[in-house]
């Protein structure tokens, strides 16, 4: 279970999360949407703990690890694994190493053992036999789907996705947003989700929340967001250049 | 006007005191993890193939000159005194105490500091960097450690490599042009070096390339802005270890001065 309780986050004086609060129980798969740069993604980082917020908490299974020490976050970052916008595959070490990084750093499974499990997660994201190669001699697809990969590798409870079909062709969109359905089928991970693709919200998600002027505006299942009444979720969910996101002078009423 | 320059001298002393409180605060942690973790031997010989073996070329090319022009130099000197058979001697000695040294971090600064800043700018801006964080693996620790063995290793023993190749540079000029006997040079070079010398010399290289670790780790760790960005911290990175390695060579040569006079 994964609380987020009032939480404030400013950069030099911009207000970027203004007292978010959101429930995510244990094996669900949340999808936060909101417009590219309104701070779900720093919304994330707070999950994780990459960033502290000015005030408020994340709670991991009761824990706040927004005040957790180095050395406490990181044994709570080893039921969490994020994979981010771009991969972030280390370029300097191969497939097999990025994906079994964790344990070679760490220890905890034998070479042969690693080898096996690193292989098993490249098959669960559909890719074979290219363990040896460099991410430099990957497509974006792959990079994605290898990064993935290296999430699952430790069979965590959490996985954060950051804009998982961002930047890559439809049809490999369509297979990363099948890909992270079934790993929540047969893991039963908790899964969070920052998108602006709805495509992708809707086919992924159990629930999805809406983040707008550094706030959770709307929240429910993809059905309930998709008859929302608030005329800013409307003109988010069907990509309307007009409308109270766009139109400065309205202000919004910030109804459910 | 006044109240203008004023906030721009201020804004310049608070950026100037956050680099180097920056730079303390990386330093300490890199200490502390030098100490604090199990060394990973394979990751620091990489970065001494990197940082050493892979300079040995543009070193002893550069030695080579330095130590040519620096006789002809001095010869010219030498001549209008009649002193020739000294140029060795103080060839000997500037290249071990001062030239060495200061030519060799130099050098390092700008070869291998610079791709250090790229390599880990491009990893910040590609959020690699935080992609280690959420692995558990401290970034200070896996990259920072390495490269702050390697290079306060490698320094030292560059400009030994140096030294050896600047003094050949002199030994080529006196003895072919110059005319002073092969046999005369060399004990003249031996006669003048003293342990200290040497020690004193190579000592404060293991300091340099401390300073080119933490610094270029440190500007790469501060990257903003994409590509501009790296190429930004870079060029400050490599201007900055400049500025402090003649910085720390002017305090160190002041201190063994002292202490060995």
């Amino acid at each position: 279970m994964i609380e987020i309780k009032k939480l404030h986050k400013s950069f030099g004086g911009r207000k970027v999360l203004d007292g978010v609060d959101l429930q995510i129980p244990e094996g669900r798969t949340l999808v936060i949407i909101g417009r590219s740069g309104c701070g779900k993604s720093v919304l994330l980082k707070h999950i994780i703990g990459l960033l502290k917020p000015d005030s408020g908490g994340v709670f991991v299974d009761g824990v706040d690890i927004s005040r957790l020490k180095e050395e406490e976050l990181e044994r709570v970052r080893r039921s969490i694994e994020m994979v981010f916008q771009s991969g972030a595959l280390f370029d300097s070490l191969t497939v097999g190493e990025n994906v079994g990084f964790r344990y070679l750093e760490h220890g905890g499974m034998e070479k042969s053992a690693l080898k096996e499990r690193v292989r098993e997660s490249l098959a669960l994201v559909g890719l074979y036999s290219i363990e040896g190669m460099l991410p430099s001699e990957l497509s974006g697809g792959m990079k994605k789907r290898v990064a993935v990969a290296r999430a699952i590798c430790t069979r965590p409870r959490i996985i954060l996705y950051d804009e998982p079909t961002t930047g890559v062709d439809p049809i490999t969109a369509d297979s990363i947003n099948r890909l992270m359905r079934s790993l929540h089928d047969k893991l039963k991970v908790t899964s969070i989700v920052v998108t602006h693709d709805m495509k992708s919200a809707y086919s992924v998600a159990d629930r999805i929340a809406m983040l707008y002027e550094g706030r959770i505006i709307a929240e429910g299942t993809p059905a309930e967001i998709q008859h929302s009444v608030d005329p800013v979720v409307q003109q988010f969910i069907n990509g309307l250049s007009t409308g109270p996101i766009t139109d400065t002078s309205s202000v919004h009423s910030g109804a459910k | 006007m006044l109240r203008n320059k004023l906030s721009k001298i201020g804004a310049k002393v608070l950026a100037m005191l956050f680099f180097f409180g920056g730079l303390a605060i990386l330093s300490g942690r890199a200490v502390r993890w030098t100490f604090l973790a199990p060394l990973k031997r394979g990751r620091v010989l990489e970065q001494a193939r990197k940082a050493g073996v892979d300079s040995l070329p543009i070193v002893a090319l550069i030695s080579l000159f330095i130590g040519v022009i620096f006789t002809f130099q001095i010869a010219y000197l030498m001549q209008r005194l009649g002193s020739e058979m000294y140029i060795a001697t103080i060839v000997a000695l500037s290249l071990v105490r001062e030239l060495g040294p200061v030519i060799t971090a130099l050098i390092v600064a700008g070869r291998v500091g610079a791709a250090i800043t790229a390599e880990i700018g491009s990893m910040q801006v590609t959020e690699q960097i935080d992609a280690l964080q959420t692995l558990s693996v401290s970034p200070i620790r896996y990259l920072v450690v390495p490269r702050l063995i390697a290079l306060a290793l490698m320094l030292p023993l560059l400009t030994l490599y140096a030294d050896i190749i600047g003094i050949f540079g002199g030994y080529l000029i006196c003895v072919y042009k110059l005319g002073i006997s092969s046999t005369i040079y060399t004990k003249m070079t031996f006669d003048a070096l003293l342990f200290k010398d040497l020690f004193t010399g190579l000592g404060k290289t293991i300091v340099f390339g401390m300073v080119i670790a933490l610094v270029s780790c440190y500007e790469g760790f501060n990257v903003q802005g994409g590509s501009e960005g790296v190429g930004r911290a870079t060029m400050k990175a490599v201007v900055t270890s400049f500025i402090l390695i003649i910085a720390t060579d002017c305090f160190s040569t002041a201190l063994f001065y002292f202490i060995f006079p």
